[in-house]
Parts: C-alpha cells; structure tokens; sequence
C-alpha cells in the first residue's frame, strides 16, 4: 500500500508542477504557435527562433508541438474556433488545399522576396522552408535516377504509407506527377522493390540506417544532416530525370486569434533573414528566403528547378482518392 | 455461493460500478465522435478488405502465442534450477517494450542484416525475408507469448503442490498428470489468453504494416488513422472503431463462454519440489523449450539495449523531465489500472469480465480524440495532456491485469469463500484478510505489467501535446523523426531500463514467497 500512496502523491506533484510551468511569469502577450513534433526540441529551429522573434516583440512565444503536419492540421481542426493557436507552422503544399477549405485561416499581407523553385502567389499561407523528396542512398552503390530504373533494377526501397504519412503522400504525388494515368503501371513496376511502407517518416529512415533496404524516401537536403551534424559523406541523395516532386512548408495564422498584429509580425519574421538563416541547419530544408550569409555547402542544389514537380494544392486535394486507390491496388497483389 | 438470493456483497456491488463506470469512460468518447460527426459513414470496400487481415493476423497470433506458450509455461512449472525466476521475469520484457524499439529489434535479429539471415549466409541458405503475414504474426508472437506464458504459468502454479504430491507418490504417468490435473486447468486459462491476445492484436497497427511489407498488411486501425488525420472523417473512423469495439466483444463472449471456472481445491501455499516431474527425455524436451523461448525472446531485447548504449552521451537534458514524466503517469497507472482490474475482478461475473476486455478494441487514437472533444469545451485539452494519458493508459493495460487477476480473484473466491462466509468475513475484513494476501502475486503483477505497459506507450500524448509534457516514448519519437537515432536508441534502453525497474519492483514486491 506504501507503494500506492507514493503513486498517487507523484501524481498530483507532477500535475501541480505542470499547471504552473504553463504560466509566463510576466503579464506579456503570448503568441501561441502550433508546429509539429520535430520543430519545438532544443535542437530544432523553434527555441532558437522564439528567442529570436522575442527581443523584437516584447511578447512570449509559445510552441505547441501536436504531432507531424497531417496531425497538426486535424487537432486545428477538432479545436475549431476554440483553438489557442494564433499561428500555425509546418503545413504543407499538399495539406494547404484541405487546411484552406477549413476557413480555419486568414489571409496576411506578408510579403518576401522568395526563392523557391516556383513563384508564389497564395496570401493565406507564408511559406517558411521547402525541400525535395528524393531517394536516399548509399554513397558509391550503383543508384537507379529514375522510377523506371529503379523499378527494373534489383535496388530495394521502403517508403512511408501515403495514409499515415506526409512523405508517403509527396511520393504518390510525385508518381502522379510525373507518369498520370501511367501511374499504376509504374506502381506495379516497383512492387517488387519495396521492401516494407512505413506508418512514418521515422521508421522507414530508421530502416534504411540499419540496412533494411537500399534507399529511403526522403528529402534532397537529408544528407546535409549526416555532413554537418555527424562529419559523415556516406549518404546521398538522388536527383530523378522525371524531376523531384517539391514541398514547400508553409505557416499561416489563424482567423480566430486574439492577437492578430503579432501573428502578422511573427510570419513577417519568420520569411526574414535571422529565422530563414536558423532553419536550414536545425529543420534540415532550404530556407524559403536566402539568408545574408547564404548556405553551407552541404545546402548545394542537386535539382535543377526547372525539374520541379508539384501539383496545385486544389489537383492535388482532388486526385488524393483516385491515387491512393491506385496505388493500394498495385501494391496489396 | 451462501448467501440470500437478491442480496449484494460488496465485491459484487463494486464489480458492478465498476463496470458501469468503464462502459461511460469507453462509451462517451465514442460518443463525441459520432455526435462531433453527425453521423457514421459505412466502411468501404478497402475497409472490409482491412478487416479481414486483421482477423487473419490476429487470430494466427493469438493461436500460435498460446500454443507455443504451453510447453514453456509446463516447463517453468516443473522444472526448479537456478535464475529461473530472473528467467522469468527478463522473458517478459518483450510485452512491455515500445512497439517501435520492438521493431527495431527484432528487425536486428530476423531483417535482411540481421541476426539470422549473418547465420544463413554462409551456410548457403537465404536471404530470409521477414516482411509479410509470417512477420507480422512472428512480431506478435514475439510481443504476446510472454503474456500467455505468464497467464498459463499462473495456471499452473494455482493447482496446489500437494495434487502433484499425490500425483507423483501414486507414480502417475505425465499422461495421466496432465488428463487429471493439467488439462482441466488449461481448459480454463487458455480462452482468455487467447482471447486477450487476439483482441491486442486487432489493434494491432504499426508492426502489421511495417512487417507486413505493404498495404495488403492494412489493419483496421491504421484505417481509422487514416480516417481520423489524413481524412478527418470522423464519421467513418467512429464507425471502424465501432467495428474492432463489437469483434473484440464477440471474442471476448466466445472466450468467457467456453471457460469453465472451478477451483481446484485449496492447498497449503508450500513450493515443494515437483516430485512428479518427469526425468528421461523430458528434461531435455523442458530444457530445449525453455532455450528456444529465451533466445527468441530476449535476443531481440539485447540488440536494442546493445544499440542504446552508443548513444548516451548524444541524449538531449529534456531527457530529464521527460523521465520523470514517464515514472509519474506509469505509477499513476500502476495504481488506478490495480484498483480497477480489482474491482471489476470483485464482481465475478463473465459478463463484467467481457466488458473489462473491451479497452482493448479501442485505439487510444479514438479514445483521445474523443477525450479531446469532450474536454475542448471546458478547458484547454493540452493542460490535462498528462492526466489524460494515465487514464488512456489504465484503460489500455486494464484487459491485460483483469485476465491476470479475475482467474485468481475466483479461485480464492472458490476454494475459501464458503469458510469466510461461515466465519462472517466481509467487507473491508475479508479483503485484508483473504483477499489481498492470497493475491499478492497476481496484484503485484497486475501493478508492475500495468506501470511498465503506460511507461512504453506513446498513446494519447501526441494528440494531447502540449509545451513542456514530453513522455520518455515521446521523446524517443521525436529524437528518431530528427535524423538522431543514435540517441533515440539510448533513450530507448532508458525506456526498457525505466519499464523493466517498475515491473520488477512491484512484481517482486506482490511474488514475496511464491516463484
């Protein structure tokens, strides 16, 4: 019984303590960002853009970290107007579609001198980062650059769940993108290749680190990471000659924040120099707006961007279903 | 038993509140949803396709854990030699580890690099290749016997020494050992393992996908994951976990149905040795189960820890609250999953067992979500994010204890209530007298398996995430989804370490004289 009553008192201990690390100490505004999971740790860009952004605002600068961008969307969406959020951070080109007809967001006069592969148009979400999926490899292993090589060739992939995932998703597109109504045949093609799909992103690069399979569904900027962070040149990424399919990582504010001015002023920072300047080695994606000082060159581009795929956030929304069918069809014989 | 018709003990009357009590925590959040929906969306054809490789898989699973789990079980009970209660408790590490560090494991052991295809190799045999409905129901074994085994075992140890005494001085043959005494046992244990293990594995999401190598391996469960975030379409991802919720009912009604309780009569508690235990053949048969069970099930365990230990010092300081977390929600668990699980045990009745198996139909995916919304009305979700998670937790481990606990709870019932009821035991007097010191060993079970499952599940947590409330599972997560595995295997050996310490204390704590 001594047992249970020191439970139950580590219980309630633990529930004070988080209640109240949950109040700033100062009567400051607080702007209350929504992000997914990788952005808030004390290595991704979230602390140290907070910190950033506070010396300018003279507010506090909350994260709420729910999950990856498809959960990030879904918990807006079961909060509703309710939600706490003013700013939301890591949605992306192919989740804007669904995230818009939410009416969940507003539109913002943020403007930025952009460079990405694509002109950008929309008012309602401020794109912050972008990438390329790609295959990722095994330095000096003989690596298929296209989905018709790969798919007759002996190399093994795995790749993540268009259901369950954001990547899985980009891949789906990326195929319908590229080949149309000739996806499913290229589906078919690379049945025998994949090893295993993954509920995630995590999983499937797990696998590949630990030899599961040849390559891995990633982003162009993956092998950046093991240069800089881990001084460790083994891993590449591979360009397609179909091109690589495009996400673009956008941000947006919310209609029912109660702190509008500095939601506006927050997107405004964050396509600026000092934040475009802390993603590229903390969110491991090419920043939206070149920073002053440029980029490592781990950041060099492997794409030409007139190689660029992606669909309209709208095409994409509506040929989702129809993909997905097709692929599960091809894949589950 | 002796008692007026119509009139309610308290163990009755608290199984039954108890009982109601979980239909309104499981019930409402279903609840939310469809209301939330306005209305249920009929599965489709791709949905029906889901559900019958969740009742293949789940059923395989189940048959093959319990089947395997006998003989060890058999050999655990007759066989006396040294470490074998370290070997008992280390061989339940599997069940309590995080479903993504069990992955990793056994992909160490049984993946195209690993363990077995480094033995094939050479021998000119291979490449084995895990990845279809074999590996999903050798990763389900793998999660599930050392629970069955755990249920059986307690099987055995309930038929008193002295039956296998009079056994072994009549020279009974093992036939007739276990026509007499074993078989009636097993016949009344093994439906609720099997149901048990059946229902986990409907529920069953990430290692069916990821070692069922495709999307034919789609579950059930990760349709309603794809419902609820990809889709949100709430109607249909209510409507699916409807569906799981009525397959694990029906499961759990065959499985109560076909068990028949009775006591075996009651016997003096002594661990004698087991004279009867058969020599010859036999002990090598007991010795090679018992090596085959060890090395399958903890070599996977050992290339996770041997993983984890690289990346120590690469652990972030957020490891701290983030372990001092998972201890708070695991012992909080701990102890409301042990006190449910007794109450609902204290009812004695098939149907309350049945519905004390229901949890486990339900993702904590919908339990969450509907949580969530019930709670979004009043006040922010994200401040309950911890509470929230020991109450999915004690629903989720709930099942798993009750299995453990019910079968004792009624035995002690069948073999002394009749005296404390003669003797006017009741009430507050006959727990402390009767029932908490008979189930030590069960209770400290339940206790340390309910701690160790909470401290290894992401659960509800991400749903719920929120500044500062990062579990040790949460963590180890985000570590793996920014590129820092080596890291996040170190914070899955602090994981398995953390879940291990828990069982063991309280399962040590509840054994004291029993094996």
């Amino acid at each position: 019984m001594k047992h249970l009553a020191l439970a139950a008192g580590c219980l309630i201990a633990g529930h004070a303590a988080a209640q109240t690390s949950q109040t700033p100490p100062e009567e400051l505004p607080v702007l209350n960002v929504y992000t997914y999971d990788s952005f808030t740790p004390d290595w991704g860009p979230g602390p140290a853009i907070a910190a950033a952004f506070e010396e300018t605002c003279d507010c506090d600068v909350v994260f709420t970290p729910a999950g990856d961008g498809a959960a990030l969307l879904s918990r807006l969406r079961l909060e509703g107007a309710r939600s706490q959020a003013d700013v939301v951070v890591g949605l992306d080109t192919s989740l804007m579609g669904a995230a818009k007809a939410t009416g969940l967001f507003a539109e913002t006069d943020v403007t930025a001198d952009y460079d990405l592969p694509q002109t950008w148009t929309d008012t309602t979400f401020v794109p912050f980062d972008w990438g390329y999926f790609a295959f990722v490899g095994n330095e000096g292993a003989d690596l298929p650059t296209s989905f018709r090589a790969l798919a007759d060739s002996d190399t093994s992939i795995v790749i993540q769940d268009p259901r369950s995932s954001t990547p899985g998703l980009g891949l789906l597109l990326w195929v319908k993108a590229a080949y149309g109504d000739e996806a499913p045949a290229i589906w078919d093609a690379l049945s025998d290749n994949i090893v295993t799909v993954t509920p995630g992103w995590s999983e499937a690069y797990g696998m590949f680190l630990e030899g599961e399979a040849d390559m891995v569904l990633s982003y162009t900027t993956s092998p950046a990471y093991h240069v800089i962070a881990e001084d460790d040149a083994s891993k590449v990424a591979v360009p397609f000659e179909e091109g690589n399919y495009l996400q673009i990582e956008v941000a947006a504010k919310l209609a029912a924040t109660d702190q509008p001015a500095l939601a506006d002023a927050f997107l405004q920072f964050l396509t600026g120099s000092e934040a475009q300047a802390i993603l590229p080695t903390t969110n491991w994606m090419y920043p939206a707006v070149m920073p002053d000082e440029g980029l490592p060159p781990a950041f060099d581009q492997i794409v030409d961007p007139s190689k660029a795929l992606l669909m309209s956030p709208d095409d994409a929304e509506a040929i989702r279903a129809t993909a997905l069918d097709e692929w599960r069809n091809a894949l589950a014989r | 038993m002796a008692q007026r018709p119509g009139a309610l003990t308290m163990g009755r009357a608290l199984g039954r509140g108890a009982a109601l009590g979980l239909l309104v925590l499981l019930g409402a959040p279903l609840a939310a949803i469809f209301l939330r929906a306005g209305g249920a969306s009929l599965p489709g054809a791709a949905d029906w396709a889901a559900l019958r490789f969740t009742l293949t898989q789940a059923a395989l699973s189940a048959l093959v854990s319990v089947l395997l789990a006998i003989p060890v079980a058999r050999a655990l009970a007759r066989r006396r030699f040294a470490g074998r209660r370290l070997l008992v408790s280390l061989t339940g590490a599997p069940f309590i580890l995080p479903v993504i560090v069990a992955v990793m494991g056994l992909l160490a052991v049984f993946g195209t690099q690993g363990l077995v295809n480094r033995l094939l190799g050479p021998l000119g045999l291979g490449p084995y290749r895990i990845y279809g409905l074999h590996g999903v129901v050798i990763a389900h074994v793998f999660f599930n016997m050392p629970l069955a085994t755990r249920m059986i075992l307690q099987g055995w140890q309930a038929i008193p020494a002295e039956r296998f005494r009079l056994a072994a001085q009549l020279d009974l043959p093992p036939r007739m050992i276990f026509r007499l005494l074993e078989a009636p046992m097993l016949r009344q244990v093994i439906p609720g393992a099997l149901a048990a293990i059946f229902a986990i594995c409907l529920a069953s999401f990430a290692v069916a996908l990821i070692l069922g190598g495709g999307p034919r391996a789609t579950t059930v469960e990760l349709a309603i994951y794809q419902a609820f975030l990809f889709d949100f379409d709430l109607g249909r991802a209510a409507m699916l976990a409807l569906m799981q919720t009525l397959l694990v009912a029906g499961a759990a009604m065959v499985a109560l149905m076909v068990t028949r309780m009775e006591g075996s009569g009651a016997g003096l508690d002594r661990l004698l040795p087991r004279w009867d235990a058969p020599g010859g053949w036999r002990r090598s048969y007991d010795a090679l189960c018992l090596c085959l069970a060890t090395v399958f099930l903890l070599a996977p365990v050992l290339a996770v820890a041997a993983a984890g230990v690289t990346g120590m010092r690469d652990l972030p300081a957020t490891i701290w609250p983030a372990m001092g977390n998972s201890v708070v929600v695991a012992l909080a668990s701990a102890l409301t999953t042990t006190l449910l699980a007794l109450a609902l045990a204290a009812g004695q009745s098939r149907l309350i067992q049945g519905i004390g198996l229901l949890p486990l139909a339900l993702s904590p995916l919908v339990l969450g979500t509907g949580y969530f919304l019930i709670v979004n009305p009043v006040m922010i979700p994200g401040r309950l994010a911890l509470p929230v998670t020991v109450l999915v937790n004690t629903l989720m481990a709930l099942p798993f204890c009750l299995r453990m606990l019910a079968p004792a709870y009624e035995r002690v019932e069948s073999d002394y209530g009749r005296l404390s009821d003669q003797l006017g035991l009741r009430g507050i007097a006959r727990l402390r007298w009767l029932t908490l010191p008979r189930l030590a060993g069960p209770l400290g079970f339940t206790a340390g398996l309910a701690g160790a499952l909470s401290m290894g599940d992401l659960g509800v947590i991400t749903l719920f995430g929120s500044p500062g409330q990062e579990t040790l599972p949460l963590l180890m997560f985000r570590l793996m989804g920014s590129y820092r595995s080596d890291a996040a295997s170190a914070a899955g050996l602090i994981l398995l370490l953390l879940s291990f310490g828990i069982f063991w204390v309280f399962d040590r704590g509840g054994r004291g004289r029993h094996a």
